[in-house]
């Protein structure tokens, strides 16, 4: 007779039911009912072509999209479209879900194995929903002497910190959560909280292991922060604006990689050192200190973690593109032929080939996002690419010697960049009032 | 302390700079044991490792069963290298017995012993590969592995514990098609051995990072009493096979390799070197094998040992490992002691790791080839 598992009783099961029906009624009643009420008085219903969008015009719009589509447009302007799904973090967290999933078969067929297979029937496709079914039924054990409020607060603070880099990011023309004149310098001041977050996980687990991690995190980030801020002068000073989306416009000819290469590379390789990649994963090394700042964390706790660390690696992958690559800058791809788009009366048409006949409010998303979008997508997963491939080809770096490659070799070859920079812009070359 | 502090503050005393780190038992990077660490701000001042997690008693439980069901349990403490410690241990029964072994069971018995070197060495060198942070140097002998695992699959029946020497001889033939099998699976490994070259050992972060750490001079390692790969590291040339040749080994085409250099790059080097090594030792013996005979000598049921004692050693994958029985008539063992290259070579590591950085822990401390369940017994 089994103890775990109690044997079934009828009883049992409508007790069950009935319980779950209870507390449904009690909450409704209590909170559902109120809610609705405040919505019903406070707030105002758009008002769309001259007409109120009442909740019951929404069930009439689901049968007629000719009436809804001009609603999901309208919705798709706002801030919380964009920092929730398309330039937010919908979009990252698809990208950073589908490189989880490509970094794990690469570095299988990198290694003669076969990677996740069995999970979601074709390739373990659905391997990372499996894991992130494990990671949130896991219990959180927190230590008995570490700082509970910090330590909760640590991989929150993470994730909401590389969600906050993500908002900066513009993906395509006029598609950017946050477009600020100063945005170069708020990339610079989030990158900033990263260390501050990691010794205060360190700090907060009240463990040995986690302590030195996170001192080491901290070393680490400081010393690669400055030849990163270094290498970007350039093209500040070839620019003259901080402001990423004109930084994007300006590359509408070339890319500035092809003038700032060692630019490119020294921001290439403090990527891998901020991301904590190998060869520089030394925060998490687990022949030395288990794993690193993260050693304590449970559970959701530490999917969390890792969420942060993926949206961050997608943010300084865009970032890159943006700075260097040109964005969303890129020749015509689709639609195959652009043609002139018809507004009439305010409603933009497509051409006539892609058109829903009598539907107002398509197309959804001009030409110029979509192709943008595209270029994007295409750059920003090429870079992730080479982010990743480090890791099936060098072993970890030791502190002294990625502290050496930081501060003596880095920071050099920044300055070199922006000695380059100096000559095209005094040269006439490019810049305000250059040839190019 | 002339100078009056404030109320309530104390100098900083020296202890008070330093933390003791626990490495282990549990820590991916100890293996079964546990390594005493008191470190300065990233500096080991002291190491103090601390075996015998894994201790078993197989000296004490081999004086109770007789020398032929003495045979699958003696090779526990290194299941990789499972041949070579039953090496010596049926070289000194054969001595106490006074067998002769026909010629094709020694040669069989080389080409067993080297493809275990290689099983033995390619777990190690996967797990060198982890500890640096390299996975796919982790991966990639970890795979190859399993190819000559299944040769010796084939060749013994088994794929681990083959308990295949046994006094008198091998256990059983090999399949007829054998040799061919054999001599496509080294080549193609050798194929292999030399691709790690391109991935791990000339990789310069490599090279950066295990250069000129962990040096053992030559005095230090003849007078700590190191073997094997430890020693031929240091710049000594000292191999059981060249030195006191067992079986056919004399008459096999073969060198030691050494190297001056004495740090953990090294020390990780000459392990592999001796994988290619073995490749051209087992495709030698392959040819001068002879190609029929018995590999066996009938044994009574219960064989008696003379009122004598015997001292054996061969080089096993990771030094010179011995067996020293003392028989009393009777068909178990009276004693029965086992000289690990191990623990021998353990004893090198606080002497290394004395004021080298936390982070040379990994490559110091697996360089050794040190594996702790033999050093335990």
């Amino acid at each position: 007779m089994s103890v775990i598992a109690p044997k079934f009783r009828l009883s049992y099961l409508i007790k069950g039911i009935t319980d779950n029906l209870f507390w449904i009624i009690v909450l409704m009643t209590l909170l559902g009912i109120p809610a609705a009420m405040i919505v019903l008085i406070y707030i105002d219903f758009p008002v769309i072509d001259g007409e109120i969008w009442n909740p019951f015009r929404v069930f009439d719009a689901m049968t007629h999209p000719e009436r809804a589509l001009p609603l999901v447009k309208n919705f798709m302007q706002t801030d919380l479209f964009k920092v929730v799904a398309f330039p937010g973090f919908g979009f990252a967290a698809l990208i950073a879900a589908a490189v989880i999933f490509v970094e794990r078969k690469m570095l299988a067929k990198l290694q003669l194995r076969v990677g996740p297979f069995y999970c979601g029937k074709v390739e373990g496709i659905l391997q990372l929903m499996a894991d992130g079914l494990k990671l949130i039924s896991k219990e959180i054990i927190i230590p008995a002497k570490a700082d509970k409020p910090l330590f909760w607060a640590a991989p929150v603070l993470f994730a909401a910190t590389a969600a906050a880099f993500v908002a900066l990011i513009p993906v395509a023309p006029g598609w950017v959560v946050a477009d600020i004149d100063l945005g170069l310098l708020a990339v610079f001041a989030v990158i900033g909280f990263f260390p501050i977050i990691t010794i205060l996980a360190g700090w907060s687990s009240n463990s040995k292991f986690p302590f030195i991690g996170g001192i080491r995190a901290l070393f680490q980030m400081v010393s690669f922060e400055i030849p990163l801020i270094l290498s970007l002068l350039g093209i500040v000073m070839l620019t003259g604006t901080l402001n990423l989306v004109e930084i994007v416009e300006s590359q509408v000819n070339f890319p500035w990689i092809i003038f700032m290469p060692i630019g490119a590379i020294v921001f290439f390789i403090c990527i891998l050192a901020e991301l904590e990649r190998i060869p520089f994963d030394l925060p998490e090394a687990e022949s030395e200190i288990v794993a690193g700042w993260l050693t304590e964390f449970s559970g959701m706790m530490y999917g969390l973690v890792q969420l942060g660390s993926y949206l961050k690696l997608y943010a300084f992958a865009a970032l890159f593109v943006v700075l260097f690559l040109g964005g969303w800058n890129g020749p015509w791809v689709y639609p195959i032929e652009p043609m002139a788009e018809i507004i009439t009366d305010g409603i933009v048409l497509m051409p006539d080939a892609l058109v829903i006949k009598d539907i107002p409010g398509l197309p959804l998303f001009s030409q110029e996002m979509i192709n943008g979008t595209i270029w994007f997508v295409l750059k920003t997963v090429g870079v992730i690419f080479f982010i990743l491939l480090p890791r099936g080809v060098f072993p970890r770096v030791r502190i002294d010697l990625l502290l050496k490659i930081g501060w003596y070799k880095l920071i050099v070859l920044a300055f070199v960049n922006i000695f380059i920079a100096l000559a095209l812009v005094y040269g006439g070359i490019i810049g305000p009032g250059g040839i190019l | 302390m002339s100078q009056k502090l404030p109320p309530g503050l104390q100098l900083e005393k020296v202890d008070d700079r330093i933390m003791t780190l626990n490495v282990g038992p549990q820590h991916p990077g100890s293996g079964h044991m546990r390594i005493i660490l008191k470190i300065d701000g990233d500096y080991i001042v002291h190491c103090d490792p601390d075996p015998g997690y894994v201790h078993r008693g197989e000296e004490k439980m081999a004086e109770y069963r007789n020398y032929i069901t003495n045979i699958p349990h003696l090779e526990r403490p290194v299941i990789h290298d499972s041949c070579n410690i039953l090496y010596p241990y049926c070289l000194g029964v054969e001595e106490l017995l006074g067998l002769e072994v026909p010629e094709r069971a020694k040669y069989l018995r080389v080409i067993a012993a080297e493809l275990n070197r290689c099983v033995y060495t390619e777990y190690w060198l996967g797990i060198y590969g982890i500890f640096l942070g390299h996975s796919t140097m982790f991966m990639w002998p970890v795979g190859d592995r399993e190819l000559l695992i299944d040769l010796l699959d084939k060749m013994t029946g088994a794929r681990v514990t083959h308990a295949y020497f046994v006094p008198g001889g091998v256990r059983n033939d090999v399949p007829p098609n054998f040799e061919d099998v054999c001599l496509r699976q080294v080549n193609y490994f050798e194929k292999r051995l030399k691709e790690y070259a391109d991935i791990f050992y000339d990789n310069p972060i490599l090279i950066s990072r295990t250069k000129g750490t962990g040096v053992l001079s030559r005095e230090d390692a003849i007078k700590l009493g190191t073997t094997g790969s430890v020693l031929r590291a240091s710049g000594v040339d000292f191999d059981i096979r060249k030195k006191e040749p067992y079986d056919v080994y004399e008459e096999l085409d073969f060198q030691t390799n050494v190297l001056k250099e004495g740090d953990s790059y090294a020390r990780s080097k000459i392990p592999w070197l001796d994988m290619l090594e073995s490749c051209r030792i087992i495709r030698d013996a392959l040819q001068k094998m002879p190609k029929s005979g018995s590999v066996r000598i009938k044994l009574k049921p219960k064989p008696k040992g003379g009122d004598t004692e015997v001292y054996h050693r061969v080089e096993s994958g990771r030094g010179s490992l011995g067996m020293y029985i003392v028989s009393n008539n009777k068909p178990e063992p009276y004693r029965l002691k086992i000289s690990v290259p191990s623990f021998r070579n353990l004893i090198a590591m606080p002497h290394l790791l004395k004021g080298e950085l936390l982070g040379n822990l990994p490559p110091v401390y697996w360089s050794l080839n040190y594996w702790p369940v033999e050093a335990d017994r």
